[in-house]
């Protein structure tokens, strides 16, 4: 490779490291996609209006002091494709969504608030449908809905129901889990099998003519997180998969970081039919959205430890190491192919992908 | 997954890479173009150039079927777009690629009805749905999707539904071809040919290349060791002296091609006498337009297209990049003003655009080498 070319990289990563400039004059669904828009929007938009230190972190939850108590406080809407699918509905969605921000921080999930917009003519059936579903969900999860509120908007402006819930923990134990604590070094697990939720919900809006028995993986993480906790303290960041998938969330840690992390395409977890649909479709993997499995970067002495605890748990009996963070390529995801080449896994441009949370 | 896996085997991958080593002559750079943009995607995707020794170099051809439409037919497909009463479908690729007056996302953001369809036959369903809109399909493609909108406007009219128009823009693979070997400023040693596009026109048409031209093609199939082998196949023949058509893809590509699917084409499109593709512009009997039998269809009949012709961005440099005249990375706009979030060329929109594969996929994989060396 010649000069040129080198210089040419080099100010491509200068630039992705820019401050984002928000330039789009409407919304389009890109900005709602979870990839680079939807980063932009907040970075550009929101954090700049709001902008204060509990917030500045863009964590999957906040964790703040208060008389001598560490909390956590997070909340996620959601709008799902259709309500009902495969492995789950909206409701579990809401509940499970919410109390996984919330353990990503290493807190125990108190309390929950929900709040419904609904579409006037929709059926109270399906609407007591979803409310049994989040009540059960949260009592696996071992959380109480505590306050709601509930709206109800013309016919044809919403889309049956959406709903909004915010969470709050605890975190009973001095620990600080952060992007920015991964060293050089460190593992990258994963807690199980790629992109379920995603293409169950895909396929589940039946537009596709794809006959796949794909369920989603919907639950609630708090318990495999306790155990994760508990067998070691060499933790340093924990991240759901939902939107944007294993590729977005490692993208954010590498440009958080400055740390390079290589990714072995071999270990990938993935199930045939996930895999079987995606080659059809031409989506990869790695971007296609979990609502039940967990990256976790440890220090390198506590992988066994923490492949224990999560390989240990019903959770996370398909839980393998993925790869390691590197001090080479800082910002980058590399992924070293199956074939034997090596290529860049960039965050999630735009989204051709239908709602899925 | 069976029939994907033995495809990707990297041991075999290892060998055949060193088989091609073991071919080149010193000191001569051999340039093999892929023509078909799904190639391209596959070569990145899996990191096939990092098994090639350096002097194989990998051009990349054409064949985006995306990156070949020009800027005025997006701002033509966003006027229908907006029509009110039109449901207006494209494949998923074409929405975030921009005109002169921004792309179908925003075309939809502003409040079109603008819908994502994997095949003609969604959009024909949704014009059954709705018989109270006119839902206009987004024609575009090589000979691979030409098929299956000449179906879709067949059971349209087997089924008389009237309000479904099909906006045309499929393209022809051969000329585009002619184009690039009457380039002067590229000398190219082989082609890998075009797997899908092969398995509806066949291998025939290509012995132009090898019989006018002195140039060997390799027909291929998609996975990376039918790219490897493709690749293999043509620098055996330059070792031997040989330009001959060869059919790496025989799992899929027969000689004579599709009949039913030439048939079905035959029966619903013709030539144009020329047609702008982006970069390239006019190529004359390059692209097909709906017959005169099914004008009731034809959405550039039923609607006055506006037509207009958007000059290509003064800096984008897609045409170079389309011809292979030079590497995606040396476009003056490459990964600063043109981005995959922030496109001004059709090849940084497409997963098979060469820009786009480069920029997401092989950023990093020059720059391991690079460490290496």
């Amino acid at each position: 490779m010649n000069g040129r070319e080198q210089e040419v990289l080099e100010t491509i990563e200068l630039r992705r490291r820019r401050k984002p400039r928000l330039t789009d004059e409407l919304i389009t669904l890109a900005h709602g996609a979870g990839g680079k828009s939807s980063h932009v929007l907040v970075e550009a938009l929101f954090l700049g209006e709001f902008g204060n230190p509990l917030l500045a972190p863009l964590a999957d939850a906040a964790v703040f002091t208060q008389g001598g108590t560490r909390l956590a406080l997070t909340t996620d809407s959601y709008v799902v494709k259709p309500l009902f699918f495969p492995g789950g509905d909206i409701g579990e969605l809401a509940v499970n969504g919410t109390v996984n921000d919330l353990a990503m921080m290493g807190a125990r999930p108190l309390y929950l608030t929900a709040g419904f917009i609904i579409e006037e003519g929709f059926p109270t059936a399906e609407l007591r449908k979803i409310a049994t579903s989040m009540g059960a969900a949260a009592r696996t999860a071992e959380v109480a809905i505590i306050a709601g509120d509930t709206k109800v908007v013309e016919r044809d402006k919403g889309d049956g129901v959406y709903i909004n819930t915010a969470g709050v923990g605890v975190l009973e134990r001095e620990l600080e889990l952060s992007p920015s604590l991964v060293r050089p070094g460190d593992k990258i697990l994963v807690s199980g099998t790629l992109g379920d939720h995603g293409m169950a919900v895909m396929v589940a809006r039946g537009n596709l003519e794809l006959e796949v028995d794909l369920e989603s993986d919907t639950a609630a993480l708090a318990d495999l997180v306790r155990g994760l906790l508990e067998a070691t303290d060499g933790v340093r960041c924990l991240r759901d998969l939902t939107r944007g998938g294993l590729a977005t969330v490692l993208n954010e840690i590498a440009l958080t970081a400055d740390v390079g992390i290589v990714i072995d395409e071999s270990s990938l977890p993935v199930r045939p039919e996930v895999n079987g649909a995606c080659e059809i479709l031409g989506i990869d993997p790695l971007y296609v959205a979990n609502e039940g499995k967990l990256m976790a970067v440890v220090a390198p002495e506590a992988a066994e430890a923490a492949f224990t605890a999560l390989a240990s748990h019903e959770l996370g009996i398909n839980t393998e190491v993925v790869g390691q963070i590197t001090e080479e390529q800082p910002g980058l995801v590399v992924l070293e192919t199956t074939f034997g080449g090596r290529r860049v896994v960039e965050m999630l441009v735009g989204d051709p992908l239908p709602r899925i949370c | 997954m069976k029939y994907v896996d033995e495809y990707r085997s990297p041991d075999v991958a290892r060998r055949l890479a060193d088989q091609i080593a073991g071919l080149v002559e010193p000191g001569r750079q051999y340039k093999l173009m892929e023509v078909c943009g799904g190639h391209t995607h596959t070569i990145y995707k899996h990191g096939v150039e990092n098994l090639l020794p350096p002097a194989v170099d990998l051009i990349h051809g054409p064949g985006c079927p995306v990156c070949v439409i020009p800027m005025g037919r997006v701002d033509d497909a966003i006027a229908l777009a907006e029509r009110p009463n039109v449901i207006f479908t494209t494949f998923g690729d074409m929405m975030r690629v921009p005109g002169g007056n921004g792309s179908l996302l925003e075309a939809k953001a502003r409040g079109a009805d603008v819908r994502m369809v994997y095949s003609p036959l969604d959009a024909l369903r949704i014009a059954r749905e709705h018989p109270d809109h006119e839902v206009v399909f987004f024609a575009i493609g090589f000979e691979t999707t030409t098929p299956s909108t000449a179906l879709t406007l067949l059971r349209a009219r087997s089924e008389g539904i009237r309000n479904f128009f099909v906006f045309a823009n499929h393209v022809t693979i051969i000329p585009a071809i002619r184009a690039i070997l009457a380039s002067p400023d590229l000398r190219l040693d082989g082609f890998i040919g075009p797997g899908h596009v092969s398995t509806v026109i066949g291998t025939v048409p290509y012995r132009f290349i090898a019989q006018d031209h002195g140039k060997p093609l390799v027909v291929a199939g998609f996975e990376p060791l039918d790219v490897l082998q493709a690749a293999f196949m043509i620098m055996v023949q330059l070792a031997e002296g040989r330009a001959e058509v060869e059919n790496q893809y025989s799992r899929v590509v027969r000689e004579g091609g599709n009949e039913r699917a030439l048939e079905a084409i035959a029966e619903t499109m013709e030539v144009r006498t020329t047609f702008e593709w982006r970069g390239l512009g006019f190529i004359s009997q390059s692209a097909l337009k709906l017959r005169d039998e099914f004008a009731d269809w034809d959405a550039e009949l039923r609607y006055d297209v506006p037509g207009v012709r958007v000059a290509d961005p003064k800096a984008c440099q897609c045409g170079e990049v389309l011809k292979g005249v030079i590497k995606p990375w040396e476009c003056k706009v490459f990964g600063t003003a043109c981005t995959p979030e922030k496109p001004i060329g059709t090849c940084m929109v497409s997963s098979e655009g060469a820009c786009a594969a480069y920029y997401n996929y092989g950023r990093f994989s020059r720059r391991l080498e690079t460490l290496a060396t």
